[in-house]
């Protein structure tokens, strides 16, 4: 099957890709100036220095350290948060669902409005509601997000106390990476509703644009012609003929976007008070604990690989034709 | 309408007759079809009063060069057309029924399953991302009433009707996994898939290889046949239409220009067009590395056709009247139409190139070029 044969050869680029990310998170903390342990703690007394300089392997030959460094990582040990002698892999999986889980609702939530916004406007392309819509779209986009955030926050948190200002309840993922916390979902999604609005608002309008000029070139294709000459409906026109071939350049974007959202939702994570690794990367960065955000680091890293792993795998499910096309080349 | 509306009972009558008995009765009759498109420059008149009858079972051909208006005729006719800047007037009846002023939502139950189409380039006419066995039992399930699984099996047959091997295994495939000719037979298979009462062929072959042409109009005569279905196929190769067609309708610039049976036609044509059209088909009894007949120039601008006969600027017969008057369109004997002041084979077309030839140009200004042979050197088109 030549589908297998394409996971296949892309699961090893795959491993090569993990090797250098591990490699590029293992030198940020080599490359610091001077000797490291005065950056991580430069107020420590000399015996801790001399046992971190003993943690990070730090006088071993180099590529003994990123084997040491390497082992360690796929043990599960990502070293230790200096100032509370606590395990940074803790850390991870504590702010790592919190992160995930912000991300799926902010994307569900923009999808949801985006591609049938899209794919209506892309139907009805220069009419008074196609108008509308891309200017409320662009609007949207225009606004910073830390503005919704606290619009939302003042409005709806405070004012109306419809749902709480910030703070977290663990969900459904949560219990996966730490199973001592119990979940109540009607909690979390309430603390998760306006964090989640305010990140797919700015996307919506993004999303909805691809979409829509995607749509569009393939609203003129023979075989959309065609589909109509067969008497079926519209809806399944669009739908079912022009949606999976205009998707491709939206699936790209929503991938990057998943990436970049996992510890780039600082903004709308500190406003809400969210525990997620945006939020966590800050502090991490802000009391030189460059141990955890090494940690963090690489973990976004490999999620964002894994996440365009699995883009490229989509598309040769969104168009058979890639499973040819690229196997060829 | 100046003919006298059919009473209810003839109505009836005709209805019942709609299956097989009745060869002769009228399955389409398009009158003064007009097709304009509003566009920047004006309003482009592609097709201009466009007047026709087709028979159940029955084959018209309709031929002319790119631009003549022959796709967007039937694309007019099925109203497939994008509406937007879209003027279209006339009469468009079919089995009687008025089609000219149904929107989109009148005319689903008809596309499919009372009318389809071929297209032209099966390369771009299936939906590349859905397959082949959706892509025709889709047609079905939305048309007839039936389960998914007895659609799926009328799909099978239908690609094993247009000669697919392996049919079942098709079904699960993609366009791309097919040839052209391929492609093209399942097209016709989603075109015949509702057993439509008409069914238009644009260019059905004009994107294939030579040596499938014939095979698969081959096989959409054999469908034809089997299915008592008339046929509208348009073309700008005379020799594809040759035939196989009942009557054939030459087109040029929106309008007909001549229309005859097909006996007729190639043997006693009248308008210079269908002439130089039928010129321009290379033929096996010519010598080989002849340069191949052309039409000098171009079809005229439908925003600003030339006054008079619109084929004056090309016409090697052209004379002065030609560019002053339109000639109607004018039937010489029962069924055949032309449109010409200096018909061929006529003592007045005989007059006309003897005049053109003795000033060496015709009345338009074209260097005269002898219609009858095939010469080895181009006017100046």
């Amino acid at each position: 099957m030549e589908l297998t044969k394409l996971i296949a050869r892309r699961a090893v680029q795959l491993i090569i890709v993990l090797l250098f990310v591990s490699f590029f998170t293992f030198l940020l903390v080599r490359l610091l100036p001077g000797d490291p342990t005065d950056v991580i703690i430069p107020f420590g007394t000399a015996a801790k220095k001399a046992e971190l300089r003993s943690d990070l392997g730090l006088g071993k030959p180099f590529f003994e350290q990123y084997a040491d460094y390497l082992n360690n990582v796929l043990h599960g040990n990502l070293g230790k948060q200096y100032s509370s002698g606590r395990p940074v892999s803790d850390l991870v999986t504590q702010s790592f669902p919190v992160s995930i889980q912000l991300m799926i609702y902010a994307q569900f939530l923009a999808l949801l409005f985006a591609i049938p916004l899209g794919i209506y406007s892309a139907y009805r392309a220069g009419s008074r509601a196609d108008t509308t819509i891309n200017t409320t779209g662009f609007a949207l986009l225009a606004i910073p997000n830390f503005v919704v955030a606290l619009f939302l926050s003042y409005f709806v948190g405070a004012q109306l106390k419809w749902l709480p200002t910030g703070g977290y309840a663990p969900g459904w993922l949560d219990p996966l990476f730490d199973g001592t916390r119990g979940a109540d979902i009607g909690e979390h999604f309430n603390y998760m509703l306006l964090p989640a609005i305010t990140l797919a608002l700015g996307q919506i309008a993004i999303y909805m644009r691809l979409l829509r000029s995607d749509m569009i070139a393939t609203l003129q294709e023979n075989f959309i012609s065609m589909a109509r000459s067969k008497g079926i409906s519209n809806r399944r026109i669009l739908w079912r003929h022009a949606l999976r071939p205009s998707s491709l350049t939206l699936l790209t974007v929503v991938g990057l976007n998943v990436g970049a959202l996992i510890g780039g939702a600082v903004v709308v994570e500190v406003i809400f008070g969210i525990p997620g690794m945006g939020l966590k990367i800050t502090q991490a960065i802000f009391s030189r604990e460059y141990i955890e955000l090494q940690g963090y680091v690489l973990v976004i890293a490999v999620l964002f690989v894994l996440i365009n792993f699995t883009v490229d795998f989509l598309y040769t499910i969104l168009d058979p034709r890639i499973r040819r096309g690229r196997s060829a080349t | 309408m100046s003919k006298p509306k059919p009473t209810d009972i003839e109505k009836r009558v005709s209805a019942a007759g709609s299956t097989v008995t009745q060869s002769s009765e009228t399955l389409l009759e398009v009158s003064d079809l007009t097709t304009y498109f509003r566009s920047s420059r004006g309003l482009v008149r592609a097709v201009d009063g466009v007047s026709f009858k087709l028979d159940r079972g029955k084959t018209l051909g309709i031929v002319g060069e790119s631009g003549s208006g022959k796709t967007v005729l039937a694309r007019s006719i099925m109203e497939l057309l994008p509406r937007s800047g879209l003027e279209r007037n006339g009469s468009i009846l079919f089995e009687g029924t008025e089609l000219i002023d149904f929107g989109p939502k009148e005319m689903r139950p008809y596309w499919g399953a009372q009318m389809s189409m071929i297209f032209q380039d099966p390369m771009t006419s299936l939906n590349p991302v859905m397959k082949i066995g959706n892509q025709i039992s889709e047609s079905i399930r939305e048309h007839l009433d039936v389960s998914k699984q007895y659609a799926k099996e009328l799909s099978e047959q239908l690609l094993v009707s247009v000669r697919i091997p392996e049919a079942a295994r098709r079904l699960d495939e993609y366009p791309h996994q097919l040839s052209g000719g391929m492609r093209q037979r399942v097209c016709i298979a989603v075109a015949l898939a509702c057993g439509p009462k008409l069914l238009f062929a644009d260019e059905p072959t004009t994107a294939l290889d030579v040596t499938v042409q014939a095979q698969v109009l081959d096989l959409m005569a054999t469908a034809q046949n089997e299915r008592f279905m008339a046929m509208i196929l348009i073309t700008h190769d005379l020799g594809v239409v040759a035939g196989r067609t009942d009557e054939i309708v030459v087109m040029y610039a929106g309008r007909i220009v001549e229309r005859a049976d097909t006996k007729t036609l190639f043997s006693n044509m009248k308008m210079p067009y269908t002439e130089a059209l039928l010129k321009s088909i290379p033929r096996v009894d010519q010598p080989s590395h002849l340069r191949l007949s052309t039409i000098p120039g171009r079809p005229p601008d439908l925003v600003n056709p030339p006054e008079g006969c619109k084929f004056a600027p090309r016409c090697a017969y052209a004379q002065d009247r030609c560019t002053q008057e339109e000639p109607p369109l004018r039937e010489i004997t029962p069924g055949h139409e032309y449109r010409c002041w200096f018909p061929v084979g006529t003592p007045e077309g005989a007059g006309a190139l003897a005049n053109n030839r003795a000033q060496g140009t015709t009345a338009t200004g074209l260097v005269f070029q002898e219609p009858e042979v095939a010469t080895t050197t181009r006017g100046d088109g």
